[in-house]
């Protein structure tokens, strides 16, 4: 029997609220007329128009896309062989070593990582831009996709996998046909979140980053270092709504799919 | 699986790929990192010496060994203001880590006792904070707690305070911050292994005679120590490196170790410094960092 008790409802209800205030109120007085942040002045979009002329803004916005449409997908790839290896190949030679290198980075501060980049970079002299924090991110974010693939590939019902082998499909044909659909949804939701931790970056970012990859989370933190502004708080509205509603329809996607939750865990 | 002595090469390259990737690009700049820590600081580029030439042949070898010394470490251990910054770094971590145990379990708990349908609802909603930007969540706070915020106001219309209390640049709100961005990070773990435990065992202690604390104390508690670990970790090792929140939250005068990191590599410019100090840092969090691996290797080995 599950039983609700109050002080359950009291946790939930304070917890939630917790986590969702501060960002219901960011969004509120992003459609603040005054420009004194701590004034309500009565509503008005104009930060928005304000916004939509700040180039700067818009220009970082369209390099941290591109930064974390190419690290997501690189991540993705590695990650998910990486977690095919982890868990299909058994004991292979230097599995911890590689188990290791997998682990590391999901907790390792990220100034270190940052930091260790930069000087890879700089001892093998690379010019530093677009392409220095996809490596970078790319390298960050694979392990995440490796933790989430492989969770669902420990779950991986085994007998379809002898079943297709057993009707004379050869392994890659295997995987090709029956693994890889299956753990799809894994893999999306990798992506996803490969894609949103690459958009978020600001420490691994500033570290490999040159002239001319200035992403968005660079742009904001050198505005938001001096102070509150209205301008921001727009910005920051449209990064919840578009991240709201691409987490929302992924998982009405995965609801409608049968697909398990997958999120992250 | 073991049975296969002879691998293709298809699935070589499966291990091998991301293999050379992660000691190219997370292994080698660890190497890095160490290498430059005995350096010194000079005015050149890239600014520090000795640099190793390997052209040179042996004799550049030899010229860049001569060259390493122990300075930066030397520096870390005189200086109070890196052993102020260490221990501001654990402490900040560990009372964080304890206030979000306490804060995240009853979520947990009360998350892992709903009916099913309302728990997937429920974990989404934890969940989704964590995918809008960190940045964003902790800029939220910087409008909440500034000297004429929301908090401040809500205190004055309330008469709990007479004058507006400071917020911004006051551990205070560094711990605020830290305890609202690395929520999810802790209910989710303890949701995992709570909404597995057997109902049975906490009706069969409540059978023989157990209080509702005792049966939390003596089956409950005990049952989820692995999702207790997992979370600790996950929060502990990435919060004593944390520079976002003590940056825009905290105060400038007394930094913790991410932020000296920061200020040393990017102020100061002397990288060999900034290496030295994240070389000790990485030897503070190598035994969180290697029973979070063991850990997490159980998990996948367990299946």
């Amino acid at each position: 029997m599950r039983k609700v008790t109050a002080f359950n409802i009291i946790a939930l209800v304070s917890g939630v609220a917790f986590l969702y205030l501060p960002i219901v109120i960011l969004v509120i007085y992003s459609f603040n007329a005054s420009r004194l942040v701590a004034v309500w002045g009565g509503w008005s979009t104009q930060w928005y128009a304000e916004l939509a002329r700040d180039s700067a803004i818009l220009d970082a916005a369209f390099i941290s896309l591109r930064v974390a449409f190419v690290s997501a997908s690189a991540a993705t790839l590695l990650g998910t062989l990486a977690a095919v290896a982890l868990v299909r190949f058994g004991r292979f030679r230097g599995r911890l070593p590689f188990a290791s290198m997998i682990y590391a980075p999901l907790v390792m501060p990220e100034v270190i990582t940052g930091l260790s980049m930069l000087l890879l970079f700089v001892a093998v002299a690379i010019d530093r831009g677009f392409w220095t924090v996809v490596i970078a991110h790319t390298t960050m974010a694979m392990c995440f996709v490796t933790v989430i693939v492989q969770s669902r590939l420990v779950d991986f019902d085994m007998n379809l996998e002898e079943a297709a082998m057993d009707l004379g499909a050869p392994p890659l044909r295997t995987f090709l046909t029956v693994t890889l659909p299956l753990i799809l949804p894994a893999i999306a939701a990798a992506w996803m979140l490969a894609f949103a931790l690459s958009l978020d970056d600001l420490v691994i970012a500033s570290f490999t980053t040159g002239p001319g990859a200035v992403t968005l989370p660079i742009r904001i933190y050198s505005e938001v270092r001096l102070g509150v502004k209205p301008e921001i708080n727009a910005v920051c509205t449209v990064f919840v709504a578009v991240v709201g509603v691409a987490v929302l329809a992924a998982s009405l996607l995965a609801k409608l799919t049968g697909a398990r939750g997958t999120a992250v865990r | 699986m073991n049975a296969q002595p002879k691998r293709s090469l298809a699935q070589k390259l499966v291990v091998a790929v991301p293999y050379a990737w992660l000691v190219a690009f997370f292994l080698v700049p660890f190497l890095i990192v160490f290498k430059i820590s005995f350096s010194l600081s000079a005015i050149a580029l890239p600014p520090y010496t000795p640099v190793l030439d390997i052209t040179a042949g042996w004799r550049g070898i030899e010229d860049f060994l001569a060259g390493l010394s122990l300075d930066n470490y030397r520096l870390l251990g005189s200086d109070p203001l890196y052993l102020f910054s260490y221990g501001k770094s654990l402490e900040i971590a560990a009372l964080s880590t304890l206030m979000l145990l306490v804060a995240g379990f009853p979520i947990a708990y009360a998350i892992s006792r709903t009916p099913r349908r309302v728990q997937a609802v429920l974990v989404v909603l934890v969940v989704l904070p964590f995918w809008t930007s960190f940045l964003i969540r902790i800029y939220a706070w910087m409008n909440i707690l500034q000297h004429d915020g929301l908090l401040n106001r809500l205190l004055l219309a309330l008469h709990i305070v007479r004058e507006p209390p400071i917020w911004l640049a006051t551990d205070t709100a560094i711990y605020i911050g830290i305890v609202y961005s690395y929520l999810p990070f802790m209910v989710l773990p303890l949701y995992a292994v709570l909404e597995k435990l057997d109902e049975s065992l906490l009706e069969a202690a409540a059978d023989l005679g157990c209080s509702r604390w005792k049966t939390f104390w003596l089956v409950t508690l005990p049952l989820s120590a692995p999702g207790v670990l997992a979370g600790v970790l996950l929060c502990f090792i990435p919060i004593v490196g944390e520079f976002v929140i003590p940056n825009l939250l905290g105060g400038s005068r007394a930094p913790m170790i991410g932020q000296t990191i920061w200020n040393e590599f990017f102020g100061n410019k002397d990288w060999p410094a900034a290496s030295a100090v994240a070389v000790v840092l990485v030897c503070l969090l190598v035994t969180p960092i290697v029973v979070f691996q063991h850990q997490a290797m159980r998990n996948v080995d367990r299946g």
